[in-house]
């Protein structure tokens, strides 16, 4: 086939944990230049720990994550933050702040006391909101508005951060069916323009349908890293979650999809 | 849209808070415990006229007291107004955590140790704000007690208890310190002179432009400390810098005029009621309430138990603590 995409992220041997505990052990990932990888498992496997050691949230106990060849243990918070943008799962927005308000934080890397605010800020802002359609509602609390628009607006706000490289971690989690479609769709349509995106994704038919490229973890390693339609099988759905199922290739992507699934009791035990 | 945070609303806020001010700092000019001088004499005396006894009134002890009670203001005003926003909690208030009772047992235990209230080392009040500080914030982050903004500030309340009988240990066996301190314990900006202040306001605002600098990524930190991360903030660095900045100003408050408490508790709400919870606005508009406020709280002080002055502190409680329950009232109370 083709040859694979040059790496955007990549992580050499990485280590990762707290204090005492190793969570990710060893880890040798691939993040694909301009593509959605999604990274995909059970709880507790590591996936979150893993993006958020990307964004060097947690500093590596051993071995190199490179972004653009660079090793961000070398580049400051501020740095990372200008290459690199991370929507985590426990943003709270102050009671009364805008869509513009939140926004208006990406452009936080960009500027301080010696850059002040400016024109091409405001610009990214603008874009930003436009970009996740919310350009009609730039004023309106964000307790006004719906889930799902809330979370384009939290993404908007790492728009706003005009990083090459976008990290989400669950985007879609707590929305129902329809706001997740509509995050997803915005997240192709950024991919579409260029942006890498890795996302940490709970629900495997929609990892399969909007990513391009999967990494599956289990335990704080990956068992294996491709497109869906290649690597998604019975096999490794019930290496990952223990589970008995048979897929089906979805009638509109022709992504797999999970049916009948029945717990493998002597699995979890 | 609007385009920077320099909105209508915080122009408004800020006219608001100078014009407020400037109606307050007359009436401290203007209003003794007795009727003695009135406003027509402050008037006379500012342009260099007036008698000798009105002269030595507004000149020695009216403005003096009026200058210093800008100065605690400002400090108690934004102290407030960091630990509250650091500490996601509308309660987090130096004097009910502990801070300011911190820095006043220090205080106290200088003076029994042979230190005088007049030439006391500004220092040793620093260091006592920044004990109380340190305990205030690592009790906020602890789980199960800092959720909770009532748990806080009973665990505050009990830090205060325990450091105000210490003090009064010391008030109680050693005279002399107690003499010395006597209303200084309360709170009181009466009776002290500017050159004895003087040390406080380096330190003060020190840790004033601490805090303006702290405001842009505490901004950020409100948003959650991985958003704020991600932003390329430094969350304990922003948090250590707050203990540095709240201990700087109320270390220096508590040396002007002993602990005040409530003012970091009503000025920041009020101003976060006026331009909304972004810190970066609430900082700079309780930065100019909290003058007001303790100048308002001075004068009541004047004139409630003429021709006696109640101290200041004691009137600060009197408006803060009705405040205080109105809040917790307002808010959804956790099942016991």
């Amino acid at each position: 086939m083709s040859v694979s995409p040059p790496a955007a992220l990549q992580t050499q041997n990485l280590v990762l944990g707290y204090q005492r505990t190793t969570i990710i052990d060893q880890l040798n990932a691939s993040i694909p230049h301009g593509q959605v990888t999604a990274i995909i498992g059970p709880n507790g496997c590591g996936k979150s720990t893993l993006l958020a050691g990307l964004a060097k949230l947690h500093p590596a106990k051993q071995g190199h994550i490179l972004l653009d060849g660079r090793d961000i243990a070398r580049l400051s918070p501020r740095e990372m933050a200008q290459s690199l943008a991370l929507l985590p799962q426990d943003g709270v927005a102050p009671d009364g702040m805008t869509v513009a308000d939140l926004v208006r934080f990406g452009r936080h890397p960009h500027t301080g006391l010696l850059r002040q605010w400016s024109k091409d800020d405001q610009q990214a802002v603008v874009e930003a909101i436009a970009t996740a359609d919310l350009s009609s509602m730039a004023d309106r609390p964000l307790t006004t508005l719906s889930g799902g628009q809330r979370q384009r607006a939290w993404i908007a706000m790492a728009l706003a951060q005009a990083t090459p490289l976008l990290l989400l971690d669950e985007p879609t989690a707590a929305l129902d069916l329809g706001h997740q479609i509509e995050v997803f769709e915005l997240i192709r349509q950024l991919s579409a323009e260029g942006k890498t995106v890795v996302m940490v994704v709970h629900d495997l038919a929609s990892a399969c349908r909007y990513a391009d490229h999967l990494i599956a973890m289990h335990n704080g390693s990956i068992i294996a890293a491709g497109q869906p339609k290649t690597i998604v099988t019975p096999e490794l759905i019930h290496q990952l979650y223990g589970v008995h199922c048979h897929l089906i290739p979805d009638p509109i992507s022709g992504t797999p999809v999970i049916v009948g699934v029945q717990r493998s009791i002597e699995h979890r035990a | 849209m609007a385009t920077t945070f320099l909105s209508r609303r915080m122009l408004i806020g800020v006219l608001a808070a100078l014009g407020l001010l400037a109606i307050v700092v007359l009436l401290s000019l203007g209003i003794g415990s007795d009727n003695a001088i009135g406003f027509a004499q402050v008037l006379a005396v500012l342009q260099g006229a007036g008698d000798d006894q009105a002269r030595m009134t507004v000149l020695d002890l009216r403005v003096p007291r009026t200058i210093i009670g800008c100065f605690v203001g400002v400090a108690l005003g934004s102290a407030g107004a960091l630990l509250q926003s650091a500490a996601r909690n509308p309660l987090a208030e130096p004097g009910l955590l502990g801070v300011s009772a911190g820095s006043a047992t220090a205080v106290v235990i200088s003076i029994a140790l042979g230190a005088s209230l007049d030439n006391l080392q500004v220092w040793i009040a620093i260091v006592g704000a920044l004990l109380g500080c340190s305990v205030a914030l690592g009790v906020a982050r602890m789980s199960g007690l800092g959720d909770d903004p009532i748990r806080l500030v009973l665990a505050g309340a009990a830090l205060s208890s325990m450091l105000a009988a210490v003090s009064s240990v010391i008030l109680l066996t050693d005279q002399r310190t107690a003499d010395e301190v006597r209303f200084w314990t309360i709170g009181a900006i009466a009776g002290r002179n500017l050159s004895s202040i003087r040390p406080a306001i380096p330190v003060l605002l020190l840790g004033l432009a601490v805090a303006l600098l702290l405001a842009r990524p505490l901004a950020a930190l409100a948003l959650g400390e991985k958003v704020a991360s991600g932003l390329g903030q430094r969350p304990k660095l922003v948090r250590t810098g707050v203990m540095i900045s709240v201990a700087l100003l109320v270390g220096s408050a508590t040396a002007m005029a002993g602990p005040i408490g409530f003012v970091g508790l009503v000025v920041p709400i009020a101003a976060r009621a006026i331009v909304g919870p972004d810190i970066r606005r609430a900082l700079i508009v309780a930065v100019l309430l909290g003058p007001s406020f303790v100048l308002l709280a001075d004068v009541l002080s004047r004139i409630v138990a003429r021709p006696t002055e109640t101290p200041l502190g004691v009137i600060s409680a009197l408006i803060g603590a009705p405040i205080l329950v109105l809040i917790v009232r307002s808010q959804r109370l956790p099942a016991l």
